[in-house]
């Protein structure tokens, strides 16, 4: 059907200032990166007076970007990979099984999503400390205790998720397969999980976002040598100078694997994010 | 986890049994059955005992208690104040209870105006690339550039355009387009609050564009045709088809929109740091900052089971709201 001029005019407009709108910030990042500081200290110019690739040099030791790098890595992978297992699990006994305490479980888990992250923190916080106090287990500034935390974040949505996912797998699979003599978790490993590998992938993608991107905790739970991304980037001002360039340079490297991950994944990712909203 | 992998070692001990007894090697069989939901779903629960239940428990009793620097160490220990902690949070001649009231309404304002831009902007755009044109695809992946950034890398990005002497805004403003007087602040003072409402919208509207526009897929195309063979222009067809369909999806949207952007704590605290202007203080940021500046955290968490309470009514509420809108349009 042909769309009226009034439609594509109104479409026109309303798309290229809103693509303007997007983009702003990060042409800020790119341009503001590629600029000596002088530039990015004084007035505010389009168009560097000269470009220079120093910057990207000069992050990894204005500040220690590369330990913080390290650990945002082995947190937010280390918790990816333990909250897809356990809600592969979960979402495995809702779809598949009738048992009490089912609504119960998925109503508490999916209600600790509304509550404010600053009501868990600072008990959270006394827990962690109180636990390495009796038992030494460093879970305060520990890499360990942020692991713990971020991998609870992102489990109620990664089971919400997958059962949608699991839902969409025939049920007479996995039973023909237990008929065929394997155990429930053979068939759930044999059948169910190839079946739903979009849906897993979602879900990882999306647990490793929320973990790369957190601030709250990781400021409140990490130590000198535990920092993360989220609190290193703040340490690139110094008494008298904010080297706005670096730290334009610096958010452009750290955004790359997630923004990469997630526009080659996003099929996946859209799909299940928009699933159970629709549904 | 264990325990989960060897559970199947338990068959052949079962059919050891004797062939002719059906019953007997069913039982064990069903006892198994019955446990291992249990057992898939126990890593879940105890994490989510310790990290989420588990505090909010916690949390509910040191609202209760004196909870001081002095009793970090201990907290147990430290002596019960009643209902103190709520009367000075809800005391509003006192500082504490006045800067309170204070953020909760500049939340409530920002979170509407908030979610009522992302909504907005979302809904137009998914409208707007419903049908198919040149670019859309590339366009949508564009779209979803500000939902994939890391929050402080694109909330840092924007604290740089908002500086006042070499920021992009006020080069905009002032010297480009002569609209603002001189070099004003953003973020301090009173424009703190626009600055924040700008970067929430543009991180936030990508969701609604997302589920809105997975909420059009629905809708099914005879339903324009026939409006078309009655002569419905577009327009027409957006006002009297889409808007009413997307319906049960707005009424998700929303809610999520609306949790998340009142509790939203990283968008202000990566703009403004620690202390947050007072024009854009945002309830979490203001429990935050009253609880670790003052190390009071008995008053941080009262304010906590406050904002908990109130998140709990406005979600009855609504819930009750949409469902009895639901039945009514359906009757």
């Amino acid at each position: 059907m042909a769309s009226p001029r009034s439609f594509i005019w109104s479409r026109r407009i309303f798309l290229t200032l809103l693509t303007g709108f997007v983009l702003l910030p990060v042409y800020v990042m790119i341009s503001s990166s590629l600029k000596p500081l002088e530039d990015v200290s004084g007035k505010f110019r389009w168009m560097p007076s000269g470009l220079t690739i120093q910057p990207y040099f000069d992050i990894w030791t204005t500040v220690p970007l590369a330990k913080y790098f390290w650990n945002s890595l082995i947190v937010a992978g280390a918790a990816t990979v333990c909250s897809v297992v356990i809600a592969v699990f979960a979402a495995y006994a809702v779809s598949r099984y009738q048992f009490r305490g089912k609504r119960v479980f998925t109503v508490t888990v999916l209600s600790t999503q509304m509550f404010p992250g600053i009501l868990f923190l600072l008990p959270l916080f006394l827990i962690y400390v109180n636990i390495g106090q009796s038992t030494g287990i460093a879970l305060f500034g520990s890499r360990g205790g942020l692991i713990l935390t971020y991998l609870t974040f992102s489990l109620p949505f990664s089971i919400w998720m997958l059962i949608g996912y699991f839902e969409s797998v025939p049920r007479d699979l996995d039973e023909a397969a237990m008929v065929d003599g394997c155990g429930p978790l053979k068939a759930l490993f044999r059948v169910v999980v190839p079946a739903a590998i979009p849906g897993i992938v979602a879900v990882a993608v999306y647990a490793f976002m929320t973990a790369w991107g957190e601030v709250l905790f990781a400021s409140v739970l990490t130590t000198d040598a535990t920092r993360t991304l989220a609190v290193g980037l703040q340490n690139y001002s110094t008494q008298n100078d904010v080297y706005w360039n670096q730290i334009m340079a610096a958010s452009l490297v750290v955004s790359i694997p997630v923004v990469a991950g997630f526009l080659l994944l996003q099929r996946y990712l859209v799909a299940g994010l928009t699933a159970g909203a629709v549904k | 986890m264990t325990t989960i992998v060897n559970s199947p070692k338990g068959d052949p001990a079962v059919r050891e049994d004797t062939p002719g007894a059906t019953r007997k090697p069913r039982r064990p069989g069903r006892i198994r059955r019955l446990g291992l939901p249990y057992l898939l779903l126990l890593p879940a629960l105890l994490l989510e005992i310790l990290v989420h239940l588990l505090p909010i428990a916690i949390g509910f009793v040191m609202a209760f208690k004196e909870l001081t620097q002095l009793y970090l160490r201990d907290w147990g220990a430290a002596p019960w104040a009643g209902l103190g902690n709520f009367d000075v949070a809800v005391d509003f001649n006192e500082p504490v209870g006045k800067a309170l009231l204070h953020s909760f309404w500049i939340t409530c304002v920002f979170t509407l105006m908030s979610v009522g831009l992302c909504w907005l902007l979302g809904t137009a755009a998914a409208v707007f690339m419903q049908e198919t044109f040149t670019g859309r695809g590339f366009l949508r992946t564009l779209f979803l550039v500000p939902y994939a950034l890391p929050v402080y890398a694109a909330v840092i990005t924007w604290a740089f355009m908002f500086q006042r002497d070499n920021g992009l805004v006020n080069h905009v403003l002032h010297d480009q387009l002569g609209l603002a007087d001189g070099h004003p602040f953003w973020l301090i003072g009173d424009n703190s609050f626009f600055a924040l409402l700008t970067v929430s919208v543009w991180k936030g509207w990508p969701f609604a564009f997302l589920i809105v526009m997975a909420g059009l897929q629905n809708i099914p195309k005879e339903l324009y045709e026939a409006a078309a063979m009655d002569g419905a222009g577009i327009w027409q067809q957006i006002r009297r088809i889409t808007i009413p369909s997307l319906r049960p999806v707005n009424q998700v949207l929303v809610l999520v929109l609306f949790l998340w952007t009142f509790n939203d704590f990283n968008t202000p605290f990566v703009l403004f740091g620690r202390a947050a202007p007072e024009a854009a203080d945002l309830i979490s940021v203001h429990i935050y900052q009253s609880s670790f500046a003052t190390w009071n955290f008995g008053t941080g968490a009262a304010m906590s089971v406050l904002l908990l309470l109130f998140l709990l009514l406005v979600t009855g509420i609504y819930l009750v709201l949409t469902s009895r809108g639901r039945k009514v349009s359906r009757g």
